[in-house]
């Protein structure tokens, strides 16, 4: 593995080859905001929260999805940058029904957390309001489309964790709806195991456990990395660390 | 101090549920600091029947959800020099939008004309019940607005670090920690 040195806002910074600018940047204890990115899932680019400057790239790049590559220059916060992420974000709010005041995951939802992070004080698209329904077929867990931001973590979960691939997305655009099994109500489904992750990794209170009431709802992202990582690291009970946006001093 | 040295301070509750009111009466004390400097012209908790002018900071509560509603918002904000959108209602439509998914013709039928009793008016306007928009709004959609004071409702200390901002003469800056919706 190749050690590739490349400039982070201004400072120098080496890295293995290979390597995500995102991990990189984070390693290097700058904050950027993400949505569909977790630790212990592959990457998908989608909610281009992550989005950087790279010199000498027309396009703005989102880390999660860019190799690192000797010389690269990199900026993480810029006037663009935060005109973007915050256009970004509030077409999201924009696109479905996020109401923070009456969700299961008031308090401790990633969605709401980046608003305030980003500065986002108001939405200046017109809010869509779209008719959607809940999936609350299945006996332990509900399913909202309503909070959903198509983040894709439960699917990939499922599928790369789980192995069971209960959870996929139909559909194109702004139609598009998490399903599961071949669009059928989550009670019927064969394939699901009833493991829970999904929603575990769910960001917003798309995915809940039922009996939950407003704000009730705890996500706890880092069991991932404990199921992935805990017998390399000799842990053999999951204690659980608050999310990462909690926690980790941000540094622009 | 003369009297019309003080700021004229104005609270005005459209399609809300008066929590951010009561969440505004909560300031307990800091309510007598905000008496030193601000006349309360108009407000849901003052006798006054008609928007006052030269009112310097209205805070908003509740979305923009019938024609009584759109009318005073219009008029706060040509007698306003500073409009502020207060709580969720006011910035997101909150609640009070979670109606628009519906028809509002359905909506009124399915609940006064298929329901017992008597039947009220509908959406078309009378002069007595206020008409209903199609689709409930956020303030800023309806009128320029100069700050937002998110939650449901804004905790006292979000509402005192905007206001005493705002009587200061100073542009509403919130921390991160005051900045959440819900």
């Amino acid at each position: 593995m190749s050690v590739v040195t490349l400039t982070i806002n201004d400072e120098l910074a080496s890295a293995n080859s290979g390597q995500s600018l995102l991990e990189v940047i984070r390693e290097h204890g700058i904050y950027i905001p993400t949505l569909c990115h977790m630790d212990g899932l592959s990457e998908r680019g989608g909610c281009r929260m992550c989005l950087v400057e790279v010199q000498g790239m027309r396009t703005l790049q989102a880390a999660c999805v860019t190799e690192v590559a000797e010389g690269m220059v990199v900026t993480t916060h810029s006037e663009r940058l935060r005109k973007y992420r915050r256009m970004t974000l509030e077409l999201i709010f924009a696109e479905r029904n996020h109401v923070c005041a009456v969700c299961v995951m008031n308090g401790h939802c990633e969605l709401q957390a980046v608003a305030a992070i980003e500065g986002m004080d108001h939405v200046r698209f017109d809010y869509l309001h779209p008719d959607l329904s809940m999936d609350i077929s299945h006996p332990r867990f509900g399913l909202d489309h309503n909070r959903c931001i198509l983040c894709t973590r439960c699917v990939r979960v499922c599928d790369e964790v789980e192995g069971a691939h209960t959870k996929d997305v139909m559909g194109r655009g702004i139609n598009c709806r998490i399903v599961n099994d071949l669009n059928q109500a989550w009670g019927s489904s064969q394939s699901c195991t009833s493991c829970g992750k999904c929603v575990q990794v769910c960001p917003t209170g798309a995915l809940f456990h039922k009996g939950v009431s407003v704000a009730e709802m705890v996500k706890r992202h880092d069991f991932l990395s404990w199921i992935t990582l805990g017998r390399e690291k000799n842990e053999w009970n999951y204690t659980g660390q608050p999310p990462y946006y909690a926690t980790e001093r941000r540094k622009e | 101090m003369a009297k019309k040295d003080k700021i004229r301070l104005a609270t005005v509750w459209l399609g809300g549920c008066s929590g951010c009111h009561m969440s505004f009466l909560d300031l307990d004390e800091r309510l007598i600091d905000l008496a030193e400097q601000a006349d309360l012209v108009f407000s849901p908790i003052a006798d006054a029947k008609a928007f006052p002018p030269d009112v310097d900071v209205t805070l908003v509560e509740g979305a923009v959800a019938n024609i009584d509603h759109l009318e005073l918002a219009k008029q706060v904000r040509a007698q306003s020099k500073i409009v502020v959108s207060f709580g969720d209602c006011a910035v997101t439509g909150n609640v009070t939008s979670l109606r628009n998914r519906l028809d509002v013709d359905d909506l009124l039928n399915r609940v006064y004309q298929e329901g017992p009793g008597r039947t009220p008016t509908g959406s078309d306007p009378d002069g007595i019940v206020p008409a209903l928009l199609r689709r409930v709004v956020p303030l800023h959609q309806v009128i320029p607005v100069d700050a937002y004071i998110p939650g449901c409702p804004p905790d006292p200390d979000r509402i005192w670090t905007a206001v005493s901002a705002l009587l200061a003469g100073e542009p509403v800056r919130l921390e991160e920690e005051m900045r959440y919706f819900g």
